[in-house]
């Protein structure tokens, strides 16, 4: 690609509370937003967990940013991978997962679904197709 | 003996050595990121399954509902208690393992 879009990865692998890698990922790609790049995110292992539905921090005294990923469908961040496999070992299915969706600008505005489910050999192929990738 | 675990068993060994280690009888809590132990149909439900029979297993309470894992998907037999069983449990032990 020549006109200075690269294609961006990042691949989430932590659960979102137990340490800041979460939060701090989410907080990255936001930012990065800024930079009109092709970004997607990837989902696997405990990252799977940060898009669990029905998070409820209110005793724990924890901030909630399960619904900051609701914002990035704004942000032109609309491809969520989440690999099956892991979901799977972790007893989820995808109607465990927050219903991310957003505005699709070449289809009238019709609202879309951000989150994909990829089996493992469709997520290596992603990979292969990307400029940069960044781990959280 | 209270042990308690507070890593992923999908992320770390934590859970694993907790288990090989601790004498049948102990109690074991389960707290931050070691509640995804306490879920139904995960890769580690046998293992959970298996150490109910040794020890009596608790989930932090507020620790599950911030990760939304409802009471429901818990694996029966998984006590779920809240900040002040987890005080009582500690205070009602003679010795504490916190295995990180």
């Amino acid at each position: 690609m020549g006109n200075g879009v690269k294609k961006f990865m990042y691949v989430n692998r932590r659960a979102p509370y137990g340490t800041i890698y979460a939060l701090e990922g989410l907080e990255v790609v936001l930012i990065g937003a800024a930079f009109d790049q092709e970004v997607c995110m990837v989902f696997v292992d405990d990252g799977v967990f940060q898009l669990k539905k029905g998070q409820d921090t209110a005793e724990s005294n924890m901030k909630n940013f399960s619904p900051t990923y609701r914002a990035l469908g704004d942000y032109d961040v609309n491809k969520l991978y989440v690999e099956k496999e892991s979901l799977e070992q972790r007893g989820m299915s995808e109607d465990d997962l927050l219903e991310l969706t957003y505005e699709d600008e070449d289809d009238d505005y019709k609202e879309k679904p951000s989150i994909r489910i990829v089996n493992r050999e469709e997520l290596a192929d992603l990979m292969e197709q990307q400029d940069v990738i960044l781990n959280y | 003996m209270l042990h308690t675990v507070n890593k992923s068993p999908f992320e770390k060994n934590s859970l694993d050595t907790c288990l090989r280690l601790a004498k049948s009888g102990s109690e074991i809590l389960l707290l931050e990121d070691g509640v995804y132990a306490a879920v139904k149909g995960t890769a580690v439900e046998q293992k959970m399954r298996q150490a109910l029979s040794d020890y009596t297993v608790y989930a932090l309470g507020p620790d599950l509902k911030a990760r939304g894992i409802e009471e429901d998907r818990l694996i029966d037999g998984i006590e779920v208690v809240g900040y002040d069983g987890f005080v009582d449990l500690a205070a009602n032990s003679d010795r504490i393992q916190s295995w990180l």
